[in-house]
């Protein structure tokens, strides 16, 4: 007997949890270098910053929970259908698994995803959006709009009912977003006492007026927000469509919440995996010079004078060929559309190298002329040595800076891309591919304006929040912007 | 002046053969003709006859660097990178899928992409000038505030958002103008009017606030400082002083995607049915079209390079102390 699931790690989860390791990392870094903490603690006191880090956690962490993966493990088939292959591994006693891969979120959101209506329905709607013809019960046929499978489904009369059950819905909703956000007051005020070392009775009011060192009147406002929204979701999800459902029925609340993993893989990943090119060839072509210097950036001109999108189209349908052609390589359809994920990850990191590499260039040439540089090249350290001690560690706020700056970007990059047809795979469920579908959807009399509208606000809080985020940092390590 | 440029122009032929080298690479050493014929034809009519016909009819069933059936120069010339590669530097960019030469096709579209590009180009450079100044002059009100939370908010909505909401309120709900579609001569204006405000809305965010901090940059500096001393009003220090000692940031964003405007822009040219360089590169990217994507490719680095020298030139014309050698 084996589990009842097997799990299942993409090579994105892999790369996202890694990203996670090296946050840890960094922070216990941060937290014993003196000059990295003072930077950071001027982002936390910002209260733009904070606010907009808050954000930015929710979305953080449910694309964790999305990137949790694994195979549920399905029920055992009688014996007398022996002629499926996954009967014949169940006689010999090994578990069979499914070859849909679910995820954490997806079990968090079971009802959002399983209950599927027959096609497009308005948010809170109890019927379709379209009128369909049926047999009436005395004979003949009559065209009305058919009540949903889920939707509303709980009431008698939802025309009466539907405005009172929201309200009433919503209220306990609001009573949950209350006493968690209490939790959250309490234990903010406890890390106010603990840190600026106040008394319970001064802590409360400074955190009421904002004066307290970290920002944490902004977190906690931002947070009774968010505590709002996901508690009235999922109190009123289970039983409305709270954002209508698309073409084929699916909710599109999920469908947006499912976008948020592919978003952040690309906003991340992508500087990721061109991270190590950009330092290493910025920073040898600035401090080396000579040759080195010329190879890399006749490397980098050629890169960038092909039209960004050019490039990725070409390469993006380059590596298409790639994976339909090789179809042996992927067990599950999700680990050939995550194959995508990661090139076009990849992809749009080799198009956007140039730019860190080139700055990181212009910082390294002014380094080396430093004297501390200067004096290590005199004590004989090894080039490799001061590359590593002196210069590294003197860049790594323009790549933190380029890190948080290029990470909007990429989020609506994606959409365009996706748009355009070089982007995510048609499987997976991204902003891009929502707005794609819901673009032909405006012609329909009336609008089908609901998917849109989701996407729209997703994706808005995520990058706005990410612009945000990504402006305080940058102030507070730019030490050109003091 | 003249020499340099002739040499600028011939560091260019090294970066035009990186690309086509890698443009090759890309299109016929990561895959093998064999490869794209069966995905194009189709993984379950592959045959080998289809796959053979599919790689004559374009010209793909030739050696890839040496052909030792032929004779004389032919041994070189008869091979895909001679003609599907080396060939672009004589603007021979053969023909696409639908049979039609790309050369003329690129001549035909530039028209239409540029009606668009243009006007883009210069109503949105002159709309965030005139808005950074604006905020530059309110600096530290809200005014100032609001107008940078304003730019972050607009750069925050993707622009096929744009598109969309503004072809829905203004060809739906108002029927204001047509919803796409082009036509030739003065009356394209009803057709062009909408995605370029649309364009130029969409971009104008972010680049209010680019602006903004290069004038903020110049402003602290010391020669706004004399200038203030000396009695001139804060208008005239903005424009006559500021203003003109940020052209050489400014140019150097500006002038390089000047020449690149001739290659449209996908996603307005798609959504509004515009018949320039923009939708013609979206189709071939959907319909799989390599030569098409192959020659575009090579007109936009051309393109590039191009902008970089207009660049070097345009210093030359803002500030008397650059001098090319």
């Amino acid at each position: 007997m084996g589990m009842s699931f097997q799990p299942v790690i993409l090579w994105t989860d892999a790369l996202l949890f890694l990203l996670l390791l090296a946050c840890g990392l960094a922070a216990l870094h941060v937290r014993s270098t003196e000059p990295l903490r003072d930077a950071w603690r001027k982002v936390g006191r910002r209260p733009t910053g904070m606010a907009a880090a808050t954000v930015l956690g929710a979305f953080v962490l449910v694309g964790l929970l999305d990137s949790l993966h694994y195979r549920p493990r399905l029920p055992e088939l009688p014996a007398a259908a022996d002629a499926s292959i996954s009967a014949a591994a169940a006689r010999k006693g090994e578990a069979v698994y499914s070859s849909e891969v679910l995820s954490a979120l997806d079990v968090l959101l079971a009802p959002l995803r399983l209950q599927t209506e027959k096609t497009y329905s308005a948010p809170f709607a109890f019927t379709l959006y379209q009128r369909e013809t049926v047999q009436a019960p005395g004979g003949g046929q009559q065209r009305i709009y058919p009540r949903l499978v889920h939707g509303a489904a709980h009431l008698g009369d939802p025309e009466a009912a539907r405005g009172g059950d929201v309200a009433l819905r919503t209220l306990s909703a609001l009573g949950m977003a209350a006493a968690a956000w209490a939790v959250a007051f309490l234990i903010a005020v406890w890390r106010v006492v603990r840190s600026e070392r106040l008394a319970w009775g001064v802590a409360v009011p400074a955190l009421l007026r904002g004066r307290t060192v970290l920002a944490w009147r902004a977190v906690l406002a931002t947070l009774a927000v968010l505590l709002v929204i996901g508690s009235a979701w999922a109190t009123l999800a289970p039983h409305y469509h709270v954002f209508g459902t698309d073409k084929v029925g699916q909710d599109v609340l999920y469908l947006a919440l499912k976008s948020v993993r592919t978003a952040l893989v690309i906003g991340t990943i992508t500087t990721l995996v061109m991270m190590p090119f950009a330092v290493a060839l910025g920073i040898a072509a600035g401090y080396l010079g000579g040759w080195v210097d010329d190879a890399v950036q006749y490397v980098y001109t050629v890169l960038n004078a092909i039209p960004g999108v050019l490039l990725i189209a070409a390469a993006v349908l380059m590596m298409q060929v790639v994976i339909d052609t090789h179809p042996q390589w992927f067990d599950t359809a999700a680990q050939r559309s995550d194959a995508r994920l990661l090139a076009l990850c990849f992809i749009l990191g080799i198009t956007s190298w140039t730019g860190l590499a080139r700055l990181l260039r212009g910082e390294a040439l002014k380094l080396r002329e430093l004297e501390y540089v200067q004096a290590a090249r005199a004590f004989g350290a090894s080039t490799a040595a001061i590359l590593r001690r002196h210069i590294l560690p003197n860049v790594m706020h323009i790549v933190l800076i380029a890190l948080v700056m290029d990470f909007s970007g990429l989020v609506l990059a994606e959409a365009v891309l996706s748009y355009v047809g070089i982007g995510v795979d048609p499987t997976t469920i991204s902003f891009g591919t929502m707005i794609n579908m819901a673009r032909a959807e405006l012609a329909r009399e009336p609008m089908v304006w609901w998917s849109l509208a989701a996407a729209f606000v997703f994706m808005f809080a995520l990058v706005l929040a990410a612009n945000l985020f990504a402006d305080v940092v940058r102030d507070a390590f730019d030490p050109r912007r003091s | 002046m003249f020499a340099y440029l002739v040499r600028r122009a011939l560091y260019a032929i090294p970066i035009l053969i990186g690309v086509n080298l890698l443009t090759f690479v890309l299109f016929f050493v990561v895959n093998s003709p064999d490869d794209m014929a069966r995905m194009q034809v189709g993984v379950k009519r592959a045959t080998p006859e289809a796959i053979e016909r599919w790689k004559v009819e374009r010209g793909y069933d030739k050696p890839m660097f040496y052909n030792p059936t032929a004779s004389g120069s032919a041994r070189v010339t008869d091979t895909i990178f001679f003609s599907k590669s080396l060939r672009m530097f004589a603007f021979d960019f053969g023909s696409a899928d639908d049979g039609r030469d790309i050369a003329r096709e690129i001549r035909e579209r530039m028209g239409p992409s540029l009606a668009i590009a243009l006007p883009t180009f210069l109503l949105g450079l002159y709309a965030a000038i005139s808005m950074a100044l604006l905020l530059v002059f309110f600096r530290a009100t809200y005014l100032d505030f609001w107008g940078v939370v304003g730019c972050v908010a607009m750069m925050s909505i993707s622009s096929l958002f744009y598109i969309i909401g503004g072809q829905w309120l203004v060809s739906k709900l108002w029927s204001l103008v047509p919803i796409s579609g082009y036509a030739s001569g003065l009356d394209a204006t009803r057709f062009l009017v909408l995605p370029v405000a649309i364009s130029v809305l969409a971009g104008v965010g972010s680049s209010v606030r680019w602006y903004r901090t290069i004038f903020l940059e110049e402003i602290s500096k010391d020669y706004v400082r004399t200038a203030r001393a000396k009695g001139l009003s804060e208008l005239r220090v903005l424009f006559r002083h500021v203003l003109k000692n940020a052209m050489i940031p400014i140019l150097t964003g500006v002038v390089v995607v000047i020449p690149l405007l001739f290659m449209g822009s996908l996603l307005v040219e798609s959504f509004f049915a515009i018949p320039g360089l923009g939708s013609y590169t979206i189709d071939a990217i959907n319909a799989q079209d390599f030569a098409v994507v192959r020659a575009m490719v090579f007109i936009g680095s051309l393109l590039y390079i191009v902008g970089l020298i207009l660049t070097d030139i345009s210093y030359v014309l803002v500030d008397p102390r650059v001098r090319l050698e």
